[in-house]
């Protein structure tokens, strides 16, 4: 009997499509087989997902710190009862991989999961490393907070498709903002997937919107979308000056990781890369009676 | 119906201060340089607003006569303007209008209990009257604070009005003791809730200086600014009189320069704006001559208690 | 029966009360000293601010030392530019000049680089200790010797004395001598991580505050470890070659700091410098975007501090003579020369008219003109170019149908100087809402609900600072939350400290400048 094969999706909106340009490219097993078409999506599809962002972006800001915390790790439990799944997707992926493939599925889905866990529990601390009271002279309270961005663009290197996607975007959710992400356009398994996971996990729709296609057709509007407040990517040197120069046009934030970066490696853990994608405001008040 | 407590009705109508702007504004005053015949001329009109002021109890008619000298005359050399008043004890008044007679300087009377006001308001009535009737031009009056900060608002009006209307033809001065009112806030709306009974040419007052606390810019401030707001508000024009503490030439020349930037010229006058002072025209005079002469002044010419040193 | 006599006794008071209110007190109505009031007030009742009494000139009389003619200061001394340019320095106070000062080329900016890469290696292996002590040494040297460089700094910006001699001087030694206490103390800065300096920094300040923008950029970027090539605003470069005697009499070790003078050109060798690790640049947006797009691919870091058009958020229940003095604070501190200026004022419907009012009567004591004099308010416009900007922008307020209000009056003959202005009836659309005027400008709209004061105040690709005024808490901070800019003046307006984090969101750039956030700027994390 013939098994059906499940269509390869986006995750834009909290709902899954297909690139409105209809465009698709085809990806293949380690024999040369043909596996499944992905979406390439578009500019135009990017426009919709930055709009899905900017409409759920306010409300997860606003939820409190702790429900944050909690939706995260229930994201962390979502993934844990797929592990072995989201193993076979990223071992597929790997299959094809000409060299340098990463860390190995099995290890990149635990990691994954780990480094989940880890920004989940960072929801409702990093206020208190990052944040400040500050000791002015005048007769005057002055605090700094963060908030976040706004919506915050990930470009996924192709390698360690899920461990770099989730490693890119949990600091900037972790603090409210909402995330455009491309995934590896060579491996796009594992984020066809993991938008699967998002939709069940109790993370609002379009907080995290999930693209595939060409990162070469898309990096240009990634870098001009003037809605888009940040963004990261591992990106080679061609890459960083095209996100760089088309950034400057709206004064973009723009953090770039190193290529050779190990995604495995602890200090991807941490509270820094949430002050990545954050503004510290500073407010002042008079105190007197 | 539930209605909120009368002063924070008050406040609601003229609103609040918030206290460091108000002291960052004050604190500007003082940043002023006043030079040459600028100062010359402030040091003049600030000795013409001068209440020349004895409230001790060891005052005698011998002692106020020989203030009141000096009241007309400060220097033997220098020109200084004759005070707008001199202000004593009940008791004294005779002993200032004879004194005084015939120049324009006016008898100012504290009354009313000075300085507490506690007692009761049949004898601080009388008080006035008998005041009024020895000749004082002008009742230096204190508000019940006690009162005032137990909300009891009705009656510390009710008490201006009748302290008022005792005055007759006298200037009245409500003295609020902005010190134990102790908020900007309460500064303000003590403020309001004088000035909305009194007659135009009317003092409001800083303090009686018998307390620690004394006229500063930043309380002077939220008066002038009360004053200028009812005024604009109203068309009544109100007078000030901060008092206590200001001693040397600087400091009113500061207190001069908030009411020339906040209420303009029509209160740079001694009808509408004095400074209650005992010693602060011995330093006026001070800085007069220096201003004649050149040299920096010894203290012992310009006062009767600057010790021996 | 006594409880209600008494009662009847209060009923009578209040009656009397009553009637003892003056006919003109009568016509105001309950609500008469605020908002009702001021529409109904009578013409007639004005105050006069005339000429009773005329302050005499108080001209400043400290000797500022300027020097006929400035080099380059490279590697701990002066030397002439190997371009062999100059251009001079004049005072916007009288248009006379003031010094010589060199404009560094490219093989100069080199050689600044190079001292300072050279440098480096030392200096980034000092125990912060004694980093810090140097920097502290610094803030006292420059505390000595304050009113001269506030002399300094008035001759040759433009800014009132009280302002360079009570903000500037004070608030620059102050940078100092928070940083130097910073030095020994970065492992505690980012918990879990080493701080690492990042190597020779390249800075660009502007013209409004030449000193103390220095002193923002020297102090954290020495404190942290880096070297840095600094290049002031081409019309305000004399107080940093002034400092530079400083850090000679401070012992500063040659290389540590450079201090490059010249126009964009130099500003552009500076940033593009191979040899920079990071460009700090304070300045306008049009000039910040260039930079980052130039930065594109070096692998350099930047921070950009840029420009705002902040919103100054006034409720009827303010402290409205406070507020009042926060608006000019906001808008005619510096001439209206700061990027953080509370440039549109946003008044509640109600108390609109009330605030203009009060407005008018503060600006008509604002004392206007020479910078030297210690009474002086508001100073000199910074360059002939500025001038004509600001002008430019006034005169299409006015043809785009706004009310314009100046005060009267007597501007210098000599100079470059600007009445402060105000203009009501303006709508977003218009031009002088929207653009940077950096001049004493204040647009004047009105709203009615807080959702509609951040509307509009959000309306905006700035979002540098803005401020709040309201007598209730739970709205500051419902305000505070909801306003996007870097900074938020809750019932006070521009006010500044070494501990207190300053930048901006959108495009009023990236990065902080004071504070632990602003250190962190300067350091790599290990």
């Amino acid at each position: 009997m013939l098994t059906i094969t499940k269509t390869p999706k986006c995750y834009v909106g909290g709902k899954f499509i297909r690139s409105e340009s209809g465009a698709v490219y085809p990806v293949h097993d380690a024999s040369g087989g043909f596996l499944a078409n992905i979406p390439s999506c578009s500019r135009k599809d990017l426009r919709n997902a930055v709009e899905a962002a900017a409409k759920a972006g306010p409300g997860w800001a606003a939820r409190s710190p702790y429900n944050r915390a909690q939706i995260l790790y229930r994201l962390g439990e979502m993934l844990e009862s797929r592990a072995d799944e989201m193993a076979a997707a990223l071992a597929c992926g790997e299959q094809r991989a000409s060299a340098g493939s990463g860390p190995g599925a099995a290890d990149e889905v635990r990691a994954s999961i780990g480094r989940i866990v880890h920004f989940a529990g960072w929801a409702d601390k990093y206020e208190q490393v990052l944040g400040s009271v500050n000791p002015v002279a005048s007769p005057h309270f002055n605090f700094t907070v963060t908030e976040p961005m706004g919506i915050v663009a990930v470009l996924a290197p192709e390698e360690a498709p899920l461990l770099a996607l989730l490693t890119l975007i949990l600091p900037a959710i972790t603090s409210g903002n909402a995330v455009v992400a491309l995934a590896s356009e060579s491996r796009p398994d594992a984020a066809i997937l993991l938008g699967e996971i998002l939709a069940v996990s109790d993370l609002p729709g379009g907080v995290v919107n999930l693209l595939t296609g060409s990162r070469e057709g898309l990096i240009d509007t990634f870098a001009t979308h003037e809605h888009l407040r940040a963004v990261t990517a591992s990106a080679t040197r061609a890459e960083a000056t095209t996100l760089q120069q088309g950034a400057a046009e709206s004064v973009k934030r723009v953090v770039l990781h190193d290529p050779a970066t190990d995604w495995l490696a602890a200090d991807h853990e941490s509270p820094w890369p949430i002050r990545d994608f954050v503004e510290a405001k500073t407010v002042w008040h008079p105190i007197g009676a | 119906m539930i209605q909120r407590p009368a002063l924070l009705r008050l406040l609601d109508e003229v609103g609040t201060v918030d206290a460091v702007g108000v002291e960052e504004r004050a604190a500007k005053f003082a940043t002023r340089s006043i030079k040459r015949e600028s100062k010359r001329f402030g040091l003049r009109l600030a000795a013409s607003m001068v209440d020349l002021t004895t409230l001790e109890g060891k005052d005698t008619p011998g002692k106020v006569a020989s203030l009141c000298r000096k009241a007309l005359r400060a220097h033997d050399t220098v020109e200084v303007p004759p005070v707008a008043a001199v202000c004593v004890y009940p008791t004294m008044v005779r002993a200032a209008v004879g004194a005084l007679a015939g120049s324009s300087v006016r008898v100012a009377s504290v009354a009313t209990a000075f300085p507490s006001g506690q007692a009761p308001i049949k004898s601080r009535l009388a008080e006035v009257k008998a005041a009024v009737a020895d000749g004082a031009d002008e009742i230096d009056m204190v508000i019940q604070r006690g009162a005032f900060l137990a909300g009891d608002l009705v009656r510390v009006r009710d008490e201006i009005e009748r302290v008022r209307d005792a005055c007759g033809e006298a200037t009245l001065k409500v003295i609020l003791e902005t010190g134990e009112l102790e908020t900007y806030d309460n500064i303000r709306a003590a403020s309001f809730l004088a000035m909305r009974v009194l007659r135009p040419g009317d003092f409001i007052k800083t303090s009686t200086g018998k307390t620690s606390a004394n006229a500063t810019l930043a309380n002077h401030q939220v008066m002038i600014e009360a004053i200028r707001d009812h005024y604009l508000a109203s068309g009544t024009e109100i007078a000030m009189k901060p008092a206590g503490g200001i001693r040397n030439a600087k400091e009113a020349l500061h207190f001069l320069v908030a009411v020339k930037e906040t209420l303009g010229d029509a209160w740079l006058n001694n009808r509408r704006y004095r400074f209650g002072a005992s010693s602060l025209l011995n330093d006026l005079v001070r800085q007069l001559v220096k201003q004649e002469t050149g040299a920096y002044q010894a203290p012992w010419n310009f006062t009767e208690n600057a010790g021996g040193y | 029966m006594a409880p209600k006599s008494k009662k009847a006794k209060n009923a009578k008071k209040a009656k009397n009360a009553d009637n003892s209110k003056t006919p003109k007190d009568a016509d105001k109505g309950g609500k008469g000293d605020r908002g009702q009031a001021a529409a109904a007030r009578k013409p007639a009742r004005e105050l006069l601010f005339g000429d009773l009494w005329e302050f005499d000139p108080a001209p400043e009389s400290a000797d500022p030392r300027i020097e006929e003619s400035y080099g380059l200061f490279i590697n701990g001394r002066f030397s002439a530019p190997k371009s062999r340019k100059h251009f001079t320095s004049v005072s916007p106070r009288d248009g006379a000049a003031l010094s010589r000062i060199a404009s560094a080329g490219k093989a100069d900016v080199n050689a600044a680089y190079l001292a300072a890469a050279r440098a480096f290696a030392k200096w980034s292996q000092l125990p912060g200790r004694e980093r810090g002590k140097f920097l502290f040494r610094i803030a006292r040297l420059l505390q000595d010797r304050s009113r001269e460089f506030a002399v300094a700094e008035t001759l040759d910006g433009g800014k009132p004395i009280k302002e360079s001699r009570d903000f500037d001087l004070p608030m620059a030694a102050a940078h100092f001598f928070y940083h130097a206490g910073w030095a020994d103390k970065l492992d505690y800065l980012a918990p879990g991580r080493r701080c690492e300096p990042l190597g020779v920094v390249g800075q660009v300040i502007p013209w409004n505050f030449p000193l103390l923008m220095l002193a923002w950029k020297l102090a954290p970027a020495l404190a942290a470890g880096n070297t840095v090539v600094l290049k002031p605003a081409e019309t305000t470069s004399i107080t940093a070659l002034k400092f530079a005697s400083i850090l000679q009499d401070a012992g500063l070790p040659p290389g540590v700091v450079n201090i490059v003078t010249g126009a964009g050109d130099t500003g552009a060798e500076v940033v593009n410098h191979p040899k920079a690790a990071k460009v700090a640049f304070t300045g306008s947006t049009e000039v910040g975007k260039l930079i980052q797009r130039s930065l594109a691919g070096s692998g350099k870091r930047l921070t950009l501090e840029l420009g705002g058009k902040a919103a100054n958020i006034v409720f009827a229940d303010a402290p409205l003579d406070q507020a009042v003095e926060g608006i000019v604070n906001g808008i005619f501190f510096n001439q209206g020369h700061v990027c953080c200026a509370g440039s549109r004022l946003l008044v509640q419907e109600s108390i609109a008219g009330l605030i203009v009012d009060k407005l008018r009567d503060r600006l008509a004591v604002l004392r206007v003109g020479d910078p030297l004099d210690k009474n002086t308010d508001v100073g000199a416009i910074n360059s002939g170019e500025q001038l004509d900007k600001i002008r430019e922008l006034v005169q299409s307020g006015i043809d785009e149908g706004a009310e314009i209000h100046q005060p009267k009056c007597r501007l210098p003959e000599k100079g470059w100087y600007f009445p402060p202005t105000l203009f009501s009836g303006v709508t977003q659309s218009h031009r002088i809402a929207r653009e940077e005027i950096f001049g004493p400008v204040l647009s004047i709209l009105t709203f009615r609900t807080p959702a509609e004061a951040i509307e509009k105040a959000n309306n905006t690709a700035y979002g540098l600072s803005a401020g709040v005024w309201t007598d209730k808490g739970s709205r500051i901070l419902k305000m505070a939350a909801e306003l996007k800019a870097g900074v938020v003046w809750a019932n006070t307006y521009n006010r500044f400290d070494p501990s207190s984090p300053f930048g901006g969101y959108k495009e009023s750039g990236f990065g902080r400048e004071g504070g632990k956030h602003g250190l962190l700027d300067y350091l790599k994390l290990g």
